[in-house]
């Protein structure tokens, strides 16, 4: 069989995020980049779907964006993938989600993957649109927000994680997509020597020009931080004192402390 | 303008949410028109054209066949903007419709703008866009909380929606929430621990805190997916939904999800160490700190 996980590298959420000169995205000087957190259960679960069915079973990597993200595509083959590709893209936070999905759709459109996973939203963007747009466009059969996978002779078992923590159960058969929530598996950690194998495998590097014919759905105004609504109170400083301060708020406002 | 809105079922009950899309059509003054996957005997209370299919022959989840049903619609009804719910249900079916119509489709929209653009956040919700469509006609998924929902009345003009066919997917059943040994909706004090509190071995920490409040424990999702707390302390969409008179977060960067379940706290105190942290939009006190050096020396003062 053949499997394909889809993986966006984003950058460290607890950063600072400044506009960039156009005003439409973040400024990348001095974000650290990581793994899209959904996209980490979605690799978990397709290695350990690799791992069940055993030789003659690949799975590929693949990843758009600029050189950066090949430290993203090595984690994932540090982790159990077996083959990558890397979607060479310096503008790739410029295209919108129609397009990064058309992208992944013309890769692997002769490429006869069985299963490919995505994760549900991106942390950075957050459209919770790549993963079903793929499926559209390969005519795969789709779930998404999977909590629960399980996989037997041509068909899917998917758990759906709905509001309120209630589930829906799910059969699919393939080819099919599934797009991947948080708590699905719990991710692995690469080890040294898997990491030191992941180094030795090749990338295969596809410039985004082959494979991009569309063109934007959507237009980006500008990026900015939320208008700030006011209200609460800040306190910084000193541990100490502001132990003083809270205690004396929550005295003052609250009827917890007696 | 014109709105077609795809409101909800759950085990044949429409969904209040619903009404929220009408909040948004409202917002936008545009006019609206009505599809439901669901039940005759659980109608909204609406005035104007409802297609209604029946949820017991259609199924409430069945992608293939309700994307079908809202495509016949689209074709009769001509709306600029199809509009659902940021929901499990919304954005499951709504790619699906751009897709087949390729046309743009905005997620998670917050806030309407005065140029036809809209709204939307970024980076966890810390950062906010405005986006624009480009095509003529638009798919909209609206943040679930974000518009006032309308205040319902009226009678729909049902108009009947059969499919035939079945769908790729096959619906086995629904499974329930897991059971709860702790009710959090009854505690007045509720202090969460987030991402932001580093290990498992940190969490007894801020149940220490909890206890010298006379509160309960609470927890973010990441916590009780890496399995630092037991699932039934989840506080927000998939957990559970909290209201105490103090709410302690620590920790917790403040994601909708995490909000939508602690927002009508009556006292929301918030200790992150990044003052840009979204929860500093709810919070009525942000601590700007390291939550493991503020809290036990809290408790401390506290306990004594
Ligand atoms: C469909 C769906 C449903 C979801 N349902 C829920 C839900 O019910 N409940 C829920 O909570 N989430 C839910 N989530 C996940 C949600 O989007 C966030 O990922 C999650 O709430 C983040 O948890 P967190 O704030 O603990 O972690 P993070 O977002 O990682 O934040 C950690 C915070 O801790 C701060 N911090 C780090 N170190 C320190 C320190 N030493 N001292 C002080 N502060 C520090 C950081 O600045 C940061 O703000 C859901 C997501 C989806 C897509
Ligand atoms: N640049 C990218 N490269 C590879 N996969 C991506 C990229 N952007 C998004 N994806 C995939 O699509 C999913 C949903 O992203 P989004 O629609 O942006 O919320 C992510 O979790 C990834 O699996």
């Amino acid at each position: 069989m053949k499997l394909l996980v889809c993986v966006k590298q984003v950058p460290d959420l607890e950063s600072r995020f400044k506009p960039d000169a156009a005003g439409v995205w973040y400024n990348e000087t001095d974000l650290a980049f990581r793994m899209n957190e959904y996209d980490e259960y979605a690799v978990e679960q397709a290695v350990q779907l690799r791992e069940k069915l055993g030789e003659g079973t690949e799975l590929t990597v693949l990843s758009i964006g600029p050189d950066r993200v090949v430290e993203t595509i090595k984690k994932a083959l540090a982790m159990g993938c077996d083959n990558a590709v890397h979607v060479q893209d310096v503008a790739a936070s410029g295209k919108d989600s129609w397009q990064i999905a058309s992208i992944i759709a013309a890769y692997a459109k002769d490429k006869c993957f069985d299963v490919i996973f995505t994760g549900m939203q991106s942390q950075d963007r957050g459209s919770a649109q790549v993963g079903v747009t793929i499926a559209e466009q390969l005519g795969f059969a789709c779930t998404t927000t999977i909590v629960g996978f399980d996989y037997d002779n041509g068909t899917i078992t998917a758990k759906r994680e709905l509001e309120g923590g209630i589930k829906g159960v799910v059969k699919l058969k393939i080819p099919a997509l599934v797009t991947c929530q948080l708590g699905l598996n719990i991710p692995r950690y690469p080890t040294l020597p898997n990491i030191m194998k992941a180094k030795r495998k090749e990338i295969v590097v596809i410039p985004v020009a082959d494979m991009l014919k569309e063109e934007a759905l959507v237009a980006t105004g500008s990026f900015h931080p939320p208008a700030k609504k006011g209200g609460g109170i800040v306190l910084e400083g000193d541990v100490a004192d502001l132990v003083e301060k809270v205690l004396a708020i929550l005295k003052d406002k609250t009827a917890v402390l007696r | 303008m014109k709105t077609l809105l795809i409101g909800e079922y759950r085990e044949g009950k429409l969904l209040e949410s619903t009404y929220e899309l009408s909040g948004f059509a409202e917002k936008l003054g545009a006019e609206t028109a009505m599809l439901l996957v669901g039940d005759e005997n659980s109608l909204p209370a609406y005035n104007g054209t409802l297609y209604l299919a029946d949820a017991v022959t259609c199924g409430e989840y069945n992608p293939d066949l309700h994307k079908k049903l809202i495509l016949e619609t689209v074709q009769q009804e001509n709306p600029d903007y199809i509009v659902f719910l940021h929901s499990s249900y919304g954005w499951d079916l709504a790619p699906r419709i751009a897709a087949s119509l390729k046309i743009a489709q905005i997620s998670e929209v917050i806030g309407i703008q005065d140029n036809g653009s809209f709204e939307v956040g970024a980076c966890n919700g810390k950062m906010r866009r405005t986006v624009k469509s480009a095509t003529s006609r638009t798919v909209v998924t609206i943040q679930a909380g974000a518009f006032t929902a309308a205040e319902p009345g009226g009678t729909p003009t049902v108009r009947k929606l059969t499919a035939d066919g079945g769908g790729r997917l096959e619906f086995i059943g629904y499974e329930p929430a897991e059971q709860k040994e702790i009710d959090l909706a009854k505690a007045e004090v509720i202090v969460s621990a987030g991402r932001g509190v580093g290990k498992k071995d940190n969490v007894p920490v801020i149940a220490a805190l909890a206890k010298a409040l006379g509160g309960e424990l609470g927890a973010s999702r990441p916590v009780v997916d890496a399995e630092w707390i037991a699932h039934d302390h989840q506080v927000g969409t998939t957990g559970q939904t909290v209201s105490p008179k103090l709410y302690v977060a620590c920790g917790i960067s403040g994601a909708i999800q995490h909000l939508a379940g602690m927002k009508k706290s009556d006292f929301i105190i918030a200790i992150n160490k990044d003052k840009d942290a979204p929860i500093g939009e709810i919070a009525d006190v942000l601590v700007v700190a390291d939550v493991m050096q503020f809290v036990p020396a809290l408790t401390a003062k506290i306990a004594r």
